[in-house]
């Protein structure tokens, strides 16, 4: 369970934080520009830390205890697998779903 | 408004009318796992509200449902939405002229599909006037944003009806899953992806999820060192570089 005071601080900072982000450059810094490295790095910030979310939870479930799962491991890599080739988020959702209750239901 | 800023904005609630499909679910979701890590509706409600940005969303909830520091909560979420202000950079030229509180509304309505919409758009259209612009952000905004909200309801109430343990744990990383998947279209996003996490799995052990951050920062670095090797080492072959792998 989540603390309240935790979450409610979460929200408002996040909140804070991220219309901080939104507005930064519209209303504050305009038209200057940003160094090339700084943008060269800022490309790759969602593909590097949702990967690096994502990865434990994948790896060490917590529902199990810490162990991995097959079914949430061949589920991982058939979302994977299917949004690489349909670059359609709700296709390897549906994918992902579909193929954690099969192997759960057929693995047990 | 004049017939032409009408028309605009018009323009704009057509071409944010499609996103409507793709925004919903996702707003479902996040309602669905809100409840599941323990907040009511109301909370996932002003959560949805004061945030409006579905993956630093999901980031907060799932760190804070670890117990993870707030602050690394926090910092790890930004991070996600880091993107906001190359949005926020790339609209400036356009909207930068705009009066404070405008540009202000306009920053908290920054989405991944207004600014996309708005980017082709603009481009597209060099003789709009500044109100014309206006009007089309606004006019994308319109079919998406308040659904954001409503489905963020529509989930929690559904989540708060379905009993938990029916595989529910997994729907947060499945999704995210689903969103990292299209995004790796190039060597540079694959590298940063390996990297992150090879790094992330490694560095599980340190405390307070700072593990998290050091693999993120090196997906990136990894990204970005890529993509100086890949623009020098590729460039002469290939004649034309740039080109997505």
């Amino acid at each position: 369970m989540i603390a309240r005071f935790d979450l409610w601080l979460v929200i408002i900072l996040l909140a804070l934080g991220s219309f901080g982000l939104r507005f930064a450059f519209l209303g504050i810094i305009g038209n200057r520009k940003m160094p090339d490295w700084l943008l060269r790095h800022l490309r790759y910030t969602a593909v590097a830390v949702l990967p690096a979310l994502v990865a434990p939870l994948v790896a060490w479930p917590a529902v199990t205890g810490g162990t991995p799962d097959p079914a949430r491991l061949i589920a991982t890599f058939a979302t994977l697998a299917i949004g690489m080739l349909t670059r359609n988020v709700f296709a390897g959702i549906a994918t992902g779903v579909a193929v954690l209750f099969t192997a759960m239901a057929l693995l047990g | 408004m004049t017939t032409t800023v009408k028309s605009t904005y018009w323009q704009g609630v057509r071409d944010g009318a499609p996103f409507f499909l793709v925004v919903s679910p996702f707003a479902l979701l996040f309602g669905v796992v809100a409840t599941e890590a323990g907040l009511n509706v109301f909370e996932a409600l002003v959560f949805s509200v004061a945030v409006i940005a579905g993956a630093a969303q999901l980031t907060a909830l799932q760190l804070l449902q670890t117990d993870a520091p707030v602050m690394i909560a926090l910092i790890s979420a930004l991070a996600v939405n880091l993107r906001m202000a190359m949005y926020s950079a790339s609209l400036t030229p356009y909207l930068g002229a705009a009066p404070f509180w405008k540009r202000g509304l306009v920053a908290y309505f920054t989405v991944d599909q207004s600014f996309a919409c708005s980017m082709i758009a603009f481009e597209k259209n060099p003789g709009w006037s500044l109100s014309q612009r206006l009007a089309y952000f606004f006019g994308v905004v319109t079919p998406i944003c308040p659904f954001w909200y409503v489905f963020t309801v529509v989930g929690a109430l559904i989540g708060e009806a379905i009993p938990p343990a029916l595989g529910l744990d997994f729907a947060m990383p499945i999704t995210f899953i689903a969103m990292i998947a299209p995004m790796l279209r190039s060597l540079p996003h694959l590298a940063a992806c390996l990297v992150a996490v090879t790094l992330a799995l490694l560095l599980v052990w340190l405390p307070l999820n700072l593990g998290l951050l050091l693999a993120g920062i090196g997906g990136m670095m990894a990204g970005a060192a890529t993509e100086v090797w890949r623009d020098r080492h590729m460039t002469a072959p290939l004649g034309h570089t740039g080109a997505e792998l």
